[in-house]
């Protein structure tokens, strides 16, 4: 049996809270293990009342639901975090986000309630602002990749280089309007989360080999929203719905901020 | 001028790098100061990787000092990795700070801090990526001066022709003095240019700046003498000395990475300076005399420091934590006043004392209860007489039989190898004695799981120690007794499992010992090996010793000198030294007595409570020691 300290047990978390947070400009490289010990500290910071796990190595009571790719920008992460004493969500909020540096920033705090933050995700929001790309050239390459049946590409994971498609679990996939002297193209992707995990880069190597798209500078990727698909259509390129994860109104979830409205510049 | 900041340039490579946080900045606490609003500026730089470099007291300390006048800033840059530096060099971006992204070549002082000698490649790296030339005499007045500091400073005569000057001992005075002489020379129209501005810095004492000393050679290699080639120039360059470490309460906000580094805590110097008197330790001779900083100003360091930074643990530094004449009082203070916190509470390797198992007890009360780190250093009985390590192996084992006793699982032990007089057998005694720590192990914690690993690195000579005269052993049989030590310990079928045998091989050690007794002519080798290719040479992945191996048969073809005559020469009395005109407070001839009282197995006790045994430091540098008990203790924290 694994020995245990002579210490009395750590008090248990009477509250949980699901936070959002926005990860921007410099910050976004910031990696996931990096926000995590940041994240850790702020709580400590900010004097948050965490609940903690028993052992000789308590950690404070976080989970994280799947993190950005380091180097991509995001408005929509997800955490919760479990409190041994009750506090006002919104106080949390102010709290965190003044120990953390600006960049990663808390948007917003709301107490948990099942289902689990997991079983409220299940497709994200990407925008890709390709720089010295045509939208004329973004358009037929996405058209290309929507018409195949598959799109295999390689990645290169923990255990190697596996081959994924990325044609399947892409919900969506469309290029704003071009707009007057910008140089460059912006292409809006909603991808179904699966494992292993296909991120707006292997789509991007799908549209590089499917439809012969070159990205002469790396593009800049924000994750704008994560969510359930709401009434998802059959791939394509309608506009698509995703439920707001921290929402919840009577057992009801309501589609809130995170809709792919037609891009605005 | 404006000088812009160059993150532009420097975002797309970034998704490019591993690692690109370390480029970034914007860490907790980091300031960023207007560039034109302030007189002074500094570019302070770690030369390793962000990650070594970034939790640096030095250079955290001097950042805080710096930036809290208003009429200085001061920004750091640490080493880029090799994919960085083929970047930048493609796209033409030069070495940046991470604090605003300014170019290290528009500031006015490039201070680089050297704790280590194998970061001098990486300086010449970082002055070719900035555009400074790497030959001081190249430089011209629209240059940064470039100055080094740190302990390895002490001899900065193998980067001789790459640094304009080099601060000697504790540089937060000394770098605001130091302001105020660039200020007014900037404010005078800079008369007489880089020139003047050192001579002003160097008749003051302020820095040794290596250009105003010729170095004459004897035929057959040796030093004839050092001398300054032009007046009012000090003959000799003393240390700086801090004496009241409570007005210096620095880092109050350390810098709060967002990177992983290699140390996540908040380090407190609860003193500075130690007269163990050990005699291969240039730190316990540099930094004399002992310097206690007060038991409240500890406490109220820690306090402030967890606020602002929210690390979890809390480092008490020193280099001999358990000495401070309140330990006790410290550890207890701390301890009942973060009870429950989830703070811990954590001193470096402690020497061999089982009061020290008391304070580790007291400190792992609120958090991790890791393993203790000792350093008996010597094998054996006769080698630590010769270290002056005074503690037997029955003091050993009655401390380590108490730790295991207490609930501790592991205890490590860092030994050297290659120490002046060593035998085979006084390294191969330290299989004798794990195996006995074991063994009181086993029984004092009436069972089997317990752990001891055994820690050993190559012995380096260094200078203004009484070893600076031995010779370094030659790696070969460093390499040959580490692996005779390391058969010995696996071969043991009742204990060998329980110890587990860490080393490095002797030949980076070699070319640390170059560096550390090198003199000027030792600066071709460090650039040939950098412009053959070397970097980091502080990394065992990236160290490559036949590139020294052949950078100095490159250099010293045709001259009387060469590897071996640097490192496994031993030198007689008489030798001019090439840091003898760089003074450390420590009287020559009392180096020379304690070097001859070590052959002979004499011991030196410690001048906190014996009498005063005339090193020299005191008197020659107008310090005394200064130590507890203040009396006062730590007071419970009022919630606010």
């Amino acid at each position: 049996m694994a020995r245990q300290p002579d210490t009395p047990p750590p008090p248990p978390v009477v509250q949980r809270l699901r936070i959002r947070y926005a990860k921007r400009g410099r910050l976004r490289f910031t990696s996931h293990r990096d926000f995590a010990r940041a994240f850790e500290r702020a709580l400590r910071r900010a004097a948050v009342p965490m609940a903690y796990s028993a052992g000789f190595t308590p950690h404070p009571k976080v989970s994280y639901a799947g993190a950005a790719p380091t180097g991509v920008a995001s408005e929509a992460e997800y955490l919760e975090i479990g409190l041994a004493e009750r506090r006002e969500p919104e106080h949390v909020r102010t709290a965190l986000d003044d120990a953390l540096p600006p960049g990663l920033d808390i948007v917003e705090v709301v107490d948990g309630q099942p289902p689990s933050l997991a079983e409220r995700i299940e497709a994200s929001l990407w925008r890709v602002e390709l720089r010295g790309v045509t939208v004329e050239d973004t358009q037929r390459a996405v058209v290309a990749l929507l018409a195949a049946s598959e799109a295999p590409v390689t990645k290169l994971t923990k255990d190697g280089h596996r081959i994924v498609d990325a044609r399947a679990p892409l919900v969506l996939a469309r290029v704003a309007p071009e707009v007057e002297g910008a140089d460059c193209a912006i292409l809006e992707l909603v991808v179904r989360h699966e494992t292993p995990a296909v991120r707006p880069d292997d789509v991007l190597t799908a549209l590089r080999q499917v439809g012969a798209l070159s990205t002469p500078v790396t593009p800049f990727v924000t994750r704008l929203a994560q969510g359930l698909l709401g009434d998802a259509p059959p791939a394509g390129t309608e506009p698509i719905t995703l439920l707001d994860p921290l929402r919840d109104v009577d057992g009801q979830q309501l589609p809130p901020a995170a809709v792919s409205e037609p891009l605005a510049r | 001028m404006p000088v812009e900041s160059l993150f532009a340039a420097l975002e797309p490579l970034l998704p490019r790098v591993q690692k690109p946080i370390q480029y970034v900045g914007g860490e907790l606490n980091a300031v960023i100061k207007d560039w034109d609003a302030v007189d002074v500026r500094w570019a302070l730089m770690y030369p390793d990787a962000y990650e070594v470099g970034l939790p640096n007291q030095g250079v955290q300390i001097l950042y805080e000092v710096l930036n809290e006048r208003d009429d200085t800033l001061a920004e750091r840059t640490y080493s880029v990795w090799p994919d960085m530096e083929a970047l930048m060099r493609e796209h033409g971006l030069p070495q940046f700070t991470v604090d605003g992204h300014r170019p290290v070549g528009a500031f006015d002082v490039f201070g680089l801090s050297f704790s280590t000698e194998l970061g001098y490649t990486n300086m010449l790296t970082a002055l070719d990526l900035a555009g400074i030339p790497l030959l001081a005499r190249d430089r011209d007045d629209t240059h940064p001066i470039v100055i080094a500091g740190g302990h390895a400073a002490f001899n900065p005569e193998p980067i001789a022709d790459f640094i304009d000057a080099a601060v000697l001992g504790d540089g937060e005075e000394c770098a605001i003095r130091i302001t105020h002489a660039l200020r007014a020379w900037k404010s005078e129209g800079r008369p007489g240019g880089r020139d003047e501005l050192l001579r002003r810095l160097a008749a003051e004492g302020l820095v040794y700046v290596p250009a105003f000393f010729d170095v004459d050679y004897l035929p057959d290699g040796r030093i004839q003498r050092v001398v300054p080639n032009r007046s009012g120039i000090p003959w000799r360059v003393a240390k700086h000395t801090v004496m009241d470490l409570d007005e210096w309460p620095y880092p109050k906000r350390p810098l709060v990475p967002l990177a992983e580094t290699v140390h996540e805590r908040y380090s407190v110097e609860i003193f500075r300076g130690c007269t163990r008197g050990c005699r291969f330790c240039q730190a316990g001779m540099i930094t004399r005399p002992v310097r206690e900083r007060s038991i409240t100003t500890v406490g109220d360091m820690v306090q402030k420091g967890i606020a602002a930074t929210g690390f979890e643990e809390v480092g008490l530094l020193s280099l001999s934590s358990a000495d401070h004449s309140e330990i006790g009082e410290i550890a207890k203070g701390l301890a009942d006043r973060y009870d429950g916190e989830n703070v811990s509470l954590s001193l470096p390797s402690t020497r061999v004392d089982a009061f020290n198992i008391t304070l580790a007890n007291e400190l792992s009360r609120n958090g991790r209860r890791t393993g203790l780190t000792f350093a008996p250093e010597g094998g054996s009985e006769r080698m630590r007489k010769v270290i002056n390590k005074m503690v037997t192996e029955d003091d050993l084992i009655r401390t380590v039989s108490t730790a295991y006793g207490n609930g501790w699982r592991q205890v490590k032990l860092y030994f050297m190898c290659g120490l002046p007089t060593e035998t085979d057998d006084d390294v191969l005694q330290i299989a004798q004695m794990a195996r006995r720590v074991i063994q009181a192990g086993r029984e004092a914690a009436n069972r089997k799981d317990i752990r001891c690993t055994i820690s050993i690195g190559a012995f380096v000579p260094k200078p203004h120690t009484p070893f600076q005269w031995a010779a370094q052993l030659d790696w070969e049989t460093v390499d040959r007794r580490l692996r005779a030590l390391k058969a010995a310990v696996m071969g043991d079928k009742d204990y060998g499992r329980a110890i587990g045998i860490r080393y490095h091989d002797g030949r980076p050690s070699l070319i640390e010992g170059l560096l550390s007794r090198g003199d000027r002519r030792v600066g071709a080798v460090i650039r040939k090996v950098w412009e053959s290719g070397g970097r980091f040479d502080g990394w065992s992945e990236d160290f490559s010793f036949e590139r020294w191996e052949q950078a100095c048969a490159d250099t010293f073809a045709g001259t009387p000198v060469d590897l071996d005559w640097f490192t496994t020469r031993e030198r007689q009395q008489a030798e001019v030294l090439p840091w003898d005109h760089l003074d450390a407070g420590l009287d020559k001839d009392w180096l020379w007595a304690d070097w001859q009282e070590s052959l002979s197995g004499g011991e030196v006790e410690d001048c906190r409570w014996t009498p005063c045994y005339d090193c020299g430091v005191c008197p020659g540098m107008g310090t005394e020691t200064q130590v507890g008990p203040t009396g006062r203790a730590l007071l419970p924290l009022t919630p606010v």
